[in-house]
């Protein structure tokens, strides 16, 4: 059996940082590990979706349908487009903020702002305005870090294993003020 | 020592201890990190060369001259290198050659979705290919000794999904061969009619000893479990019948060109239904079923995109996860980033009302909506042909309200040629050549024209305009990207024009280092009447709030102006950043 984490968001949240981390998470505890990344035109404001999956053997790098244990998303609307990836009952972490994507800016349609209050129950779900918690601790661009924090207290990881990879795999000079995010995240300060 | 690795990593890692000691290439999705890793060792001689076919030429190079040597490129890549590759089949090589090709299955980034292995076995050249990070390094180091072994170029092919995942591999010392001395040998490199004929019943027979030969190799093996179901799989598709169907026995094949009868006999005499499940076209399939044996394959198996485990599950047992997606939820697609110079650039063409032949970059989004300018997009450089045929076709003064743009690195690639015959063949089109001093979207690459190399050191700049000016256009102004008073004047002129004239639209990527503008747009809620002509240049900073006035989200605004040049109201305001 493998643990299975899907990371989605919009191109240039940071979706990769975060599935490297987790992946350093995996390799310090031993685990065989996968990680599937976007990279390319994709990129470029688009949809963006990660895969993480650890455990003793672990074959191919997705995650697929009704599968993930936790689906990390950075902003609302990509909550709900992932949402049946999730197992039943998988925990949710939303950045619940909402970026319109260029469909929703030039008219063509409208941004269902209620979108996730039909998967009430069906999931674990954790909503939580990381990008103003970042801006509390410091700095805007943490918030990566603040949602990834939120989705520890569901791993069963130690923290000081957390700040460990989490220092090896950031940018140096922003060590500290990630660890900060990641902290305040995870203890819901 | 273990490491996590991208697929694209482990191939480079791969060939650094295989002892290569040359490497070139063109950057292209997903195949740019290949290079981006390989130019690390201090011990290999890596290079961006202006396109594919170069690249294939300065390994098969440094292959006749006795060392190991790689090029690397992505699907459509393969069939710029084509031609060099395809007569390299005959030569065979000196020091080992690899050409790494990554598919696209799924068009992640690229316009079509070819497969490499049916252009491998045009070409007469072995094709082998791993499923994850660590055989992606060991079959690297294979292919040399097989190239050299058989003296053979030979392909490794990957595709997105392989290359952009991370997995663990083990990492070992660098082992370089014996460089070995060069050999005058007409017969064997110099590819007229009298040579080429015998080298052709070589490597005929050369593709006869290796499916024999190889038959047996690691390369390929066989996992009895279940002998009611066997797949015949290889590649990432593997992973996806571990993980659907682990009781399953599977024969997976490495080596996918020229095909191992051996093997394939022995599988299906061992197990009572044989399917067939590989990405994109039925390469193994057709081969099995011409060596007389029953198989399931595309018939339930699509040739479109990318497969999974679960699109195993469904096609054989019926399997259907019990959640859908949910409906009718807007789509995010790509857009070109606030503050890209490109965006400025279409929409004065788009004032103009102008017919726009676009070529491969970032700014092949300006296709659509809300910028939905572009009409065309085919291969790298054929924007500038294209519009010389539409010329040729309907003459000069249909094309007067017609332009192509093309990127500076697409210029450099393939587009010169284009542009030699546009001056050649008097054609009087207008080429808008969008330098962003970079090779934007496959993450920011140098070329010859940036001033540095693959290695990061300074290197000579080619004069975008001296060099048009040499190939015999006349007409050839620089305009910046976001002078829009100026690039209108200079769009109006030029297609009125009846000569071939360029416009250089110089302005860098917002992307790159350093190029931040000090500025930033703030909206007058006062001033702004909530018209939404702002909107429609299709920056993803703008939006309108619950009062339809124009929001600007802050974080992601560069402060280009643009939307505030829109504004008939002045109601966008420009405010100095303190830095």
């Amino acid at each position: 059996m493998s643990v299975n984490i899907m990371i989605v968001g919009v191109g240039g949240q940071g979706t990769l940082l975060t599935s490297r981390i987790l992946g350093g998470i995996a390799i310090e505890k031993g685990y065989d590990v996968k990680l599937s990344e976007v990279h390319g035109m994709a990129q470029r404001g688009g949809s963006v979706v990660t895969f993480v999956r650890y455990g003793e053997q672990v074959r191919e790098p997705i995650v697929e349908e009704g599968q993930a244990d936790v689906l990390i998303a950075f902003e609302r609307l990509e909550a709900a487009r992932y949402h049946h990836f999730l197992k039943k009952g998988g925990v949710m972490i939303v950045n619940d903020v909402v970026i319109q994507p260029i469909t929703v800016i030039s008219g063509a349609t409208q941004y269902p702002v209620d979108v996730l209050d039909s998967l009430e129950g069906k999931y674990k779900i954790v909503k939580v305005d990381a990008n103003e918690i970042a801006e509390r601790v410091g700095n805007q661009r943490v918030f990566n870090t603040v949602v990834l924090g939120v989705a520890a207290r569901f791993m069963g990881v130690e923290k000081e294993v957390w700040l460990k990879v989490i220092e090896n795999t950031v940018p140096p000079k922003t060590v500290e003020i990630n660890k900060k995010a990641f902290l305040t995240g995870l203890e819901n300060r | 020592m273990k490491k996590l690795m991208l697929g694209n990593e482990a191939i480079a890692r791969g060939a650094y201890e295989a002892g290569v000691k040359v490497s070139a290439a063109y950057p292209g999705t997903p195949s740019t990190e290949i290079s981006e890793t390989i130019a690390k060792y201090d011990e290999v001689y890596a290079e961006w060369a202006p396109n594919e076919k170069v690249a294939a030429e300065v390994a098969i190079g440094a292959s006749i001259s006795g060392v190991r040597s790689m090029c690397c490129m992505k699907h459509v890549g393969l069939n710029v290198a084509a031609d060099p590759l395809f007569t390299c089949s005959y030569t065979g090589v000196g020091g080992g050659l690899v050409a790494v090709v990554a598919d696209d299955p799924g068009l992640y980034s690229s316009q079509n979705e070819q497969d490499t292995r049916l252009i491998g076995r045009a070409a007469m050249i072995p094709v082998i290919e791993p499923s994850d990070s660590q055989e992606a390094k060991d079959y690297m180091k294979r292919a040399f000794e097989l190239s050299e072994k058989y003296d053979t170029p030979i392909i490794l092919r990957t595709t997105t999904r392989l290359s952009h995942s991370q997995g663990i591999v083990e990492l070992e010392e660098r082992k370089a061969p014996e460089d070995k001395p060069y050999e005058k040998r007409i017969d064997k490199y110099v590819m007229m009619p009298g040579m080429a004929k015998k080298r052709h019943l070589y490597v005929e027979d050369r593709l006869n000893r290796m499916a024999a030969d190889l038959s047996a190799d690691p390369l390929n093996r066989i996992e009895y479990a279940d002998k009611k179901i066997g797949f015949i799989t290889s590649g990432i598709a593997y992973q996806y019948v571990k993980e659907a169907m682990p009781n399953a026995s599977v024969l997976k094949l490495g080596l996918v060109n020229p095909l191992p009868d051996g093997i394939i006999r022995e599988f299906a005499a061992n197990v009572e239904t044989v399917y067939v499940f590989e990405e994109l076209e039925p390469a193994i399939e057709e081969h099995v079923r011409a060596m007389g044996i029953k198989v399931i394959g595309k018939e339930i198996f699509t040739r479109q995109g990318e497969y999974s485990a679960n699109l195993l599950r469904k096609a054989v047992l019926g399997e259907e996860p019990s959640e859908a997606p949910m409906a009718g939820l807007p789509a995010r697609p790509p857009v070109l980033c606030p503050g890209c110079p490109h965006r400025s650039v279409f929409s004065v063409m788009k004032k103009l009302k102008l017919h726009v032949i676009g070529d491969i970059g970032c700014y092949t989004l300006g296709a659509v909506a809300p910028i939905s300018v572009i009409e065309t997009t085919i291969c790298m450089g054929s924007s500038i042909s294209t519009l010389h045929g539409v010329e040729k076709a309907k003459g000069k003064d249909y094309i007067k309200n017609w332009v192509c743009v093309i990127g500076d690195s697409t210029f450099l690639h393939t587009g010169v040629n284009s542009l030699i015959n546009s001056a050649y063949n008097m054609s009087s089109g207008t080429v808008v050549i969008l330098d962003n001093s970079t090779t934007g979207m496959t993450g920011h690459q140098q070329h010859a024209a940036t001033g540095k190399n693959l290695k990061g050191e300074p290197a000579p700049a080619i004069d975008l305009v001296t060099l048009c000016h040499a190939i015999g256009v006349k007409n050839v102004r620089v305009v910046s990207a976001f002078d829009r008073a100026a690039l209108t004047d200079a769009l109006k002129e030029e297609t009125a024009r009846e000569e071939l004239s360029v416009i250089i639209c110089k302005s860098p990527c917002v992307l790159l280092k350093g190029n931040v503008f000090e500025t930033k747009i703030r909206v007058n809620g006062e001033k702004c009447i909530g018209c939404g002509a702002c909107i429609t240049c299709g920056c993803p900073a703008l939006s309108k709030d619950e009062n339809k006035k124009a929001k600007i989200n802050p974080e992601m605004c560069n402060g280009c102006g643009l939307c505030a040049s829109n504004c008939r109201f002045d109601a966008m305001e420009v405010m100095e950043v303190v830095k």
